[in-house]
């Protein structure tokens, strides 16, 4: 049996037999950036087969989360645990292990420029497995039919519209069937088609693969359709948590601004700065005046 | 108020120092995590073998070109000097030797750093900052053993053959110049090249400063990339050092090994 067969039936095995509900479990996370706070005591459960989005304002954390469960960046204190593994505890070698069973997409895609979107797609099989090249060649085409994209095998990643390249960088991320996919902002910067695509595409491959999906965006409408849970989060701190329908009929003035996309409410439009008048002077010359 | 100039003043010479030291010191853990990461550069060869194209083959046009000139302009000059002292039949080996021990090493060692090391760095930083980097980490791939060990190794073995090259062509330039157009005797260029130009002592220690040059031209150049901050303005910077530090590296080295290779040869 191959080395991608076996590795595919331990994962099976390993999915029947860990009784965790939970794939990704966040507690009392703190993160700081030397010395500034950017995530405050989080705590998040991700089940098993969910599709789950983090959300929030720009800056707000969500891809520092991200970032801590695939394991770029170490918890200042609290823990991230994946498939019951802490994952800021492992060594370098444990954690390619893991990370061979996540997939993620990045904002922009990331496609390696210098290879073509059947390569780049080839990848990490070229990379962590033995497989024949002809065995490959049935792989990729099969991810880039999931994507719609068979017949842009050949192209380069410069010759692809946003849209495309990042389908491509999806079907790069399932290449190896992972369990936990996480997705930085995929729908930032894509017309309305490509990003009912996008996020059919997220619902499909999260159902389709059996796999447990993680989004983080801050577009409401797109993924308050496909997603079976939301967090949502404000200045490090997870401010509100449910079901669409939930997040939808939320009273919470901040949720409630950011879902209908509201100009008043708790989140200003000004940056934090003295007063305008002051700025101007004007207070200066109106004391000259008197 | 002189006082707090003078403690502000110090403490800017000492931030910049603790900052050079620290910066000295996470260079040389790339270098080494470098050194330690090659195995896959010698079992995956072809990734080596493609950078060998875009470092080595793709500046051959400027070290050939620029390896004629400077042969060139040496056979000029050389003759304009020997003639005074009825000694221009030494011509050849004049011009061999300064290529040979000198010229040829640190010239195609500049160029090399402007051309391939500044392409290097834009590159990896460039990567960096469009997350290709990051991507590859995130695909349990490291990236300092795909990405940056077959570029250093493919510097390192383009980076003498590209000095050989440039004397061969140097030599040939300066042939051209003081017997074809001057009208030097062959023989006797050709003859006292031969008798000056000791393999052991020149050819060899050529080599060898080239195989320096090319290590450290390559190791700056793949450091600034990796370290370059992901912005357009990061990347520019990061190639411009390369091109800076490279060059002054290359000159500095270049004497100390001359002091060691020469004294009193």
């Amino acid at each position: 049996m191959s080395q991608a067969g076996l590795e595919c039936l331990l994962r099976i095995k390993e999915q029947i037999l860990v009784p965790a509900e939970n794939l990704v479990e966040i507690s009392d996370l703190n993160f700081t950036y030397g010395k500034r706070p950017i995530l405050k005591g989080i705590n998040m459960k991700i089940p098993r087969g969910k599709l789950v989005a983090i959300m929030g304002l720009s800056g707000c954390g969500k891809t520092t989360t991200l970032r801590l469960i695939g394991g770029a960046l170490k918890p200042t204190t609290g823990s991230v645990k994946v498939a019951g593994k802490e994952v800021g505890g492992l060594d370098t070698e444990d954690l390619y292990k893991m990370r061979r069973k996540m997939g993620m997409l990045f904002q922009f895609g990331a496609l390696f420029t210098d290879l073509s979107v059947y390569e780049n797609v080839a990848f990490q099989m070229r990379e962590h497995t033995d497989l024949p090249e002809t065995v490959i060649r049935d792989l990729v085409m099969m991810k880039l039919q999931a994507v719609g994209l068979l017949g842009a095998h050949k192209l380069m990643p410069s010759e692809l519209s946003g849209g495309m390249a990042r389908r491509v960088a999806l079907a790069r991320a399932i290449a190896l069937d992972p369990m936990l996919m996480m997705y930085d902002e995929p729908f930032a910067g894509l017309d309305p088609i490509s990003l009912s695509v996008i996020g059919n595409l997220i619902r499909h491959l999260n159902d389709a693969l059996g796999a447990t999906s993680i989004v983080v965006t801050h577009d409401i409408q797109e993924s308050l359709k496909i997603v079976d849970y939301v967090y949502f989060m404000a200045d490090g701190v997870v401010v509100a948590e449910g079901s669409a329908e939930d997040i939808k009929a939320s009273k919470l003035p901040f949720v409630h601004q950011f879902v209908w996309g509201e100009i008043d409410g708790p989140v200003s439009f000004h940056y934090p700065s003295p007063p305008y008048r002051k700025d101007l002077l004007l207070e200066a010359q109106s004391s000259y005046a008197a | 108020m002189p006082h707090r100039k003078v403690g502000f003043g110090l403490g800017s010479i000492g931030a910049a120092v603790v900052n050079g030291v620290w910066r000295l010191g996470y260079a040389s853990r790339f270098f080494m995590m470098t050194l330690i990461s090659s195995g896959a550069s010698f079992r995956r060869i072809h990734l080596t073998i493609r950078e060998i194209y875009f470092s080595g083959v793709m500046s051959l046009i400027i070290i050939l070109v620029s390896g004629l000139f400077v042969g060139m302009v040496l056979g000029l000059q050389g003759y304009e000097t020997l003639q005074k002292y009825g000694s221009e039949s030494a011509l050849g080996s004049l011009v061999a030797l300064s290529l040979v021990r000198e010229l040829g090493p640190v010239l195609a060692a500049l160029l090399f750093a402007s051309r391939a090391g500044s392409a290097i760095t834009a590159e990896i930083g460039l990567m960096k900052a469009t997350e290709q980097l990051s991507a590859m980490e995130m695909m349990a791939v490291d990236p300092i053993s795909r990405v940056v060990a077959p570029r250093f190794w493919a510097g390192v073995i383009s980076m003498p053959l590209l000095a050989a090259m440039f004397s061969a062509i140097g030599v040939f330039g300066g042939y051209l110049v003081g017997v074809v157009f001057i009208g030097v005797d062959e023989g006797s260029f050709w003859s006292q090249m031969q008798a000056a130009v000791d393999f052991r002592q020149d050819i060899v220690n050529g080599v060898i400063k080239s195989v320096v040059f090319g290590i450290a031209v390559t190791a700056i150049a793949l450091f600034e990339g990796y370290d370059a901050p992901p912005t357009a303005e990061g990347v520019s910077h990061a190639t411009t050092r390369t091109v800076v530090t490279s060059a002054l590296a290359v000159l500095g080295l270049d004497f100390i090994l001359t002091v060691f290779m020469f004294r009193g040869v």
